[in-house]
């Protein structure tokens, strides 16, 4: 199966033993490839000791620490190639990730983004409510993952209005006008999750008012950690979005720039889903052996997209628990997961958090 | 105007590149087409010959070529 074959199934649709099959093929030939191509990744995944022999399985495939995207610019195409620099969202003070895309990587992350999300929200363009200020797209350049987390949804509307200011205050005739606009049918609502807590929820709340959201399908991603700290459950949000602006739908979702286009999304049981075009392993931090389901570890990702940089197989800084694979109610297929923290010594780095860290 | 002029009125318009050469454009391919382009090409489109596209659709719309082999599919001739 090609890549091209993955985008024309349902993203959902392998079980254990089909997916393993086409990952274990295609992470082999990414891993083969970027060794060939990126000096830097040969020599850690020798050190490392790789052995293509030795590999029958996604988890014996070697796997580079996100970090490492910090401390060396990884690529493994030439740099005229590259079209678009990501950059993981730091706070002041951090190292920034740089991810090098080139036009195929970059329209496949963008293809696997829109297959994933049009799952959970339909396949129909809806109008969408961004949580954000149009600001944050200003350099189409240089993006940060910010902005390219919107640009990558923004494919599933229709029209997108930004909600709020430069300021970062909510724009309420805007909102409002967009609303009487879309007065029939569903639409769109996405915002990072600490963004639509304080800019949205909160200014509402401070000022008694309330806004009729009940036709949305809320979109969130970008890290609760922020949240947590405010000793905000993913319940109460929920509860708190419900009461002020009628959502009952959420879809919130995981996912990295290493790794753009292959997120992980939350279906109605509250459960995070691994597509076709990805997948998750849960390490204990000890001696990285594999978790049992239910055991908390630290997250890898695997995705077949990167082509233009070594970013097929990481370690990410993240918790979670394995919590089953091709039996969630929800009927999709595959791994399903939640995410519990950071590691300890991890920096800050959601899209949400670093913004939140300004607060 | 001809389908095809309209049709290459969205891409000079939305992308704000000459006529000269347009048929050999592709996704990413200049810098004013990049994702944020992307979607005016797709406003313009869907503006000038009066269809609503598919979010596949309009992933898959790449070059200029694959645009006119997509918009058959909404009933347009270029």
């Amino acid at each position: 199966m090609t890549n091209d074959d993955l985008f024309s199934i349902n993203p959902f649709s392998l079980n254990r033993a089909e997916k393993a099959l086409v990952l274990t093929r295609k992470l082999m030939e990414l891993t083969l490839f970027h060794r060939e191509r990126c000096e830097i990744y040969k020599n850690v995944t020798d050190a490392l000791g790789f052995d293509p022999e030795s590999v029958s399985a996604p988890e014996d495939f070697p796997f580079l620490p996100v970090r490492m995207f910090k401390n060396h610019e990884l690529l493994s195409v030439p740099r005229d190639q590259i079209f678009k620099t990501m950059t993981s969202s730091g706070t002041t003070g951090q190292r920034v990730s740089k991810i090098f895309v080139d036009r195929q990587t970059g329209m496949e992350q963008q293809k696997a983004l829109i297959r994933i999300m049009s799952d959970f929200v339909g396949k129909k363009r809806l109008p969408m409510l961004i949580i954000d200020s149009p600001e944050v797209i200003k350099n189409r350049n240089m993006f940060s993952a910010r902005g390219a987390a919107i640009l990558g949804l923004r494919m599933l509307a229709t029209e997108a209005v930004y909600a709020l200011t430069p300021n970062m205050e909510l724009d309420l005739d805007l909102t409002r006008d967009f609303l009487a606009r879309h007065n029939e049918g569903p639409f769109l609502c996405f915002g990072f999750t600490f963004m639509v807590w304080h800019h949205l929820y909160e200014y509402l709340k401070e000022r008694g008012l309330t806004l009729d959201l009940s036709r949305a399908h809320l979109i969130t991603g970008g890290g609760w950690k922020k949240l947590v700290s405010l000793n905000i459950s993913g319940e109460e949000f929920r509860q708190a979005l419900n009461t002020t602006c009628g959502i009952t739908s959420f879809v919130d979702h995981y996912g990295m720039v290493e790794q753009t286009g292959c997120v992980y999304a939350q279906c109605p049981c509250g459960h995070l889903h691994a597509s076709i075009f990805s997948d998750i392993l849960i390490r204990r931090p000890g001696d990285f052996s594999l978790c049992d389901k239910g055991e908390e570890g630290i997250i890898q990702v695997v995705s077949v997209l990167p082509h233009s940089y070594p970013g097929h197989s990481l370690l990410t800084e993240d918790m979670g628990i394995l919590l089953g694979e091709d039996d969630c109610p929800c009927g999709r297929m595959g791994k399903y997961f939640k995410v519990t923290g950071r590691l300890k010594s991890a920096e800050l780095r959601g899209c949400s958090d670093t913004y939140a860290a300004k607060f | 105007m001809t389908n095809r002029e309209k049709y290459i009125k969205c891409f000079t318009d939305a992308l704000e590149v000459p006529a000269e050469g347009v048929e050999k454009l592709e996704y990413q391919g200049v810098e004013s087409w990049d994702s944020v382009g992307h979607m005016s090409l797709i406003a313009a489109l869907e503006d000038s010959f009066d269809i609503q596209m598919d979010t596949d659709d309009i992933v898959d719309l790449s070059s200029f070529a694959k645009g006119i082999e997509i918009l058959k599919k909404y009933g347009v001739e270029i």
